[in-house]
């Protein structure tokens, strides 16, 4: 008998059950891996995936230019151009195998962070950056990729996905809906409604969790005392925990669960056991929290060092593919840049548009107070002229 | 003119039965709205006509009904969802405040969230805790969405057909211990914009305006009132959020007084908005300050206090007559 069992029948009185309490869910991790961090391809009995050489290289050059932007996004936060930024650092596997694995007439639902799917979902990346400069709140159109506005309000956008997914499932469509959410995210109630409205109305989506062990500085054991992917089976839903930070396993296990969700079978709990290399955001200090023994045993699990390993070992990619890619990540870098540059701030009056569709007479009025109000200042210098 | 005689709860009934009809992406959501046509029937025999798909009972999670209704309006769907009693809302209100009500402009109009949040709201049926408030100011003061109230079966017939024909989010408060009232409906005459607000008594020395369930008791006031020789303009505002002050002010420049009148606490309530609106644009016409009846600022009390704590006939006498005193 072990002594986390014992300890389960006793009241939970002694300093020890704390300590014991403290051990991560994580510790025994049942993920799934196609791929090890050593860059050994490995097989998993349930999920198998067969890519061509281009196409691996097409998941590594997205990680890379995922990357690439986020670092670039990082350092326009430290230089002032942008008011915030959180980065996805770490978790590129993830985002990328999960989004190469949507199709288009799939519909994403997703947090603040997901600039990797974003970036398979071929959303221009400049346009994430409008609400981390200060310009907009979101500012794209979510029907033109099939991509939603980022979220900010912790695991709301899981209920949308849901709800989405039921209006899938009414118009007989055999598309499917993903809703991205973290491990903080997985202790709020709208998670928990939207597990229950899917599992009941039987809804075409997919939740991804993305298990970056820290909830700015809650780890996940301030979250769960289970194993996240098993929360799943509470509500009558599979849920699956894959290797995070493996592009492969993350791949096949989200195709396999979309699929799963196309054929009418109900929801899917995905969590993507990874790490967030950096801060929460740029705000965040996480060597006030965490020890950085932790993160360099998880940069020994690095998404896009293992493929690359992979690639070069298995002879998929040559010297001049990497050139390439560097050469492209510059690129991408300096449109970025000087895109978020010459972003304008929007203009004054902006603050009254598309507060309602129908318009609104109080916004109305206050628009035109505030149109005189500015109109007197040019009147003034007018004058003073 | 097709004229029919029917209780507020019918009106209603027979509106949602009409949009059903009409648009085939109006759906119905809420708790026990299915079998047992919701717990005041306004949605009775809606799902045996209509079907679970366009009916839907849900799970009794008030944030899951209005996230995934949010997500249907998203697909391209007209959600109208029930929330069961007022003080039951606010599991959703942060579905409604931080994302129904913000997410049109955060799409930068690209998107529109026509979802009706439907709420018997207000007191007087003797019901329990949480059952018998008027939140309705928590959700006026919230820019992107829009509150409306009928006090009468026509507008119960017209304005949530209104309400969910509008690409804006709408809270429809419905007056619960109005339900049972009947009142006229002309189901083929052409309504009242939604949120303008309609003068229900003319009168020339005071303005009453109320909403809901208060313009019943301000109507019977300015009876009252009559006999006594004063003659009370009662406005029925109808609509919380945008308010049309201009009918407010129009009221006001004629009868030079004014009493606002609502269930909900006074402190911070829609009155005190009106009062400031008021006094901005009628100073010159006022003889008298703008008075407010209303809740006190206290729980909703036990059932046996409600005739205490709800504005009544001699309460909102009492404000025509500190208001002519002046």
């Amino acid at each position: 008998m072990t002594v986390e069992s014992t300890a389960a029948r006793k009241p939970r009185r002694s300093s020890k059950r704390v300590s014991a309490a403290k051990k991560p869910a994580s510790s025994e991790p049942q993920l799934v891996q196609l791929l090890t961090p050593e860059g050994e391809r490995v097989e998993h009995p349930d999920y198998d995936i067969d890519l061509s050489p281009e196409e691996l290289r097409g998941l590594y050059r997205d990680m890379v230019l995922t990357r690439r932007f986020d670092a670039e996004a990082t350092a326009l936060q430290r230089q002032g151009e942008l008011g915030l930024w959180a980065s996805l650092l770490g978790q590129e596997a993830a985002q990328i195998g999960s989004g190469r694995a949507l199709r288009d007439d799939d519909y994403v639902f997703p947090t603040y962070r997901e600039h990797g799917v974003a970036w398979c979902r071929g959303v221009d990346p400049t346009n994430l950056l409008g609400m981390f400069r200060g310009v907009n709140h979101g500012g794209w159109d979510p029907n033109s990729n099939n991509f939603h506005l980022y979220t900010i309000v912790i695991g709301s956008q899981t209920l949308h996905a849901t709800g989405y997914a039921m209006g899938v499932a009414k118009d007989g469509a055999d598309s499917a809906v993903i809703a991205y959410f973290g491990d903080g995210a997985s202790s709020q109630g709208d998670v928990a409604e939207s597990f229950t409205f899917s599992a009941v109305y039987n809804a075409p989506v997919v939740f991804f969790c993305q298990n970056n062990q820290w909830a700015i500085s809650e780890p996940t054991e301030r979250q769960t005392r289970v194993p996240l992917y098993q929360r799943a089976q509470g509500f009558g839903f599979p849920g699956v925990r894959v290797d995070g930070n493996d592009v492969l396993a993350c791949l096949a296990v989200t195709r396999s669960a979309l699929e799963r969700a196309r054929r009418g079978e109900g929801p899917t709990l995905v969590e993507a056991f990874t790490y967030r290399m950096g801060a929460h955001t740029t705000s965040d200090d996480p060597t006030k929290y965490r020890h950085d023994d932790e993160r360099q045993a998880w940069e020994a699990k690095d998404p896009i060092l293992r493929l690359r390993t992979y690639l070069e070992n298995q002879g998929l990619a040559d010297e001049a593919f990497f050139t390439e890619l560097d050469k492209e990540s510059d690129v991408l870098a300096k449109r970025v840049r000087e895109a978020v540059r010459a972003m304008p701030d929007p203009d004054h009056m902006a603050i009254f548009d598309n507060v309602y569709a129908d318009g609104h007479a109080l916004v109305d009025e206050e628009r035109a107070q505030f149109a005189a109000y500015q109109a007197s200042f040019a009147d003034a210098s007018e004058e003073g002229k | 003119m097709a004229v029919e005689k029917m209780s507020l709860a019918k009106a209603l009934n027979e509106s949602l039965r009409k949009a059903l009809d009409t648009d085939p992406k109006v759906l119905i959501m809420g708790e026990d709205v299915g079998k047992l046509g919701g717990v005041f029937r306004i949605t009775d025999g809606l799902q045996k006509d209509f079907g679970e798909e366009r009916v839907i009972d849900t799970p009794l999670a008030e944030s899951g009904i209005v996230g995934t209704a949010i997500g249907l309006a998203l697909r391209g769907y007209r959600p109208v969802v029930e929330i069961q009693f007022d003080g039951f809302v606010f599991p959703a209100y942060d579905q409604i405040v931080t994302q129904l009500a913000k997410m049109h402009a955060r799409a930068l109009g690209k998107i529109k969230l026509p979802v009706v949040v439907r709420i018997p709201y207000g007191g007087g049926i003797g019901a329990v805790e949480h059952h018998s408030e008027s939140p309705e100011a928590l959700f006026a003061h919230v820019a992107g969405l829009k509150v409306v109230s009928p006090s009468n079966a026509s507008d119960g017939y017209w304005m949530l057909q209104q309400a969910i024909q509008s690409d804006d989010p709408v809270i429809f408060f419905e007056p619960k211990r109005r339900y049972w009232d009947k009142g006229e409906v002309d189901i083929e005459s052409i309504p009242d914009p939604l949120h303008a607000a309609r003068v229900a008594r003319t009168g020339t020395d005071l303005t009453l305006a109320a909403y809901g369930p208060m313009v019943k008791v301000c109507l019977e006031a300015a009876a009252a009132a009559q006999e006594e020789g004063k003659s009370v303009e009662v406005l029925d505002l109808r609509s919380m959020s945008p308010i049309d002050f201009d009918a407010v002010q129009r009221s006001v420049e004629k009868t030079r007084r004014l009493v606002v009148v609502h269930e909900a606490p006074v402190f911070y309530g829609s009155g005190a908005e009106i009062a400031a609106r008021i006094t901005e644009r009628c100073f010159y016409h006022l003889e008298a300050p703008v008075l407010r009846v209303g809740g006190f600022h206290a729980p909703y009390p036990p059932a046996r206090l409600e005739e205490e704590y709800l504005p009544g006939l001699d309460r909102v006498l009492d404000a025509v007559d500190r208001s002519l005193a002046y």
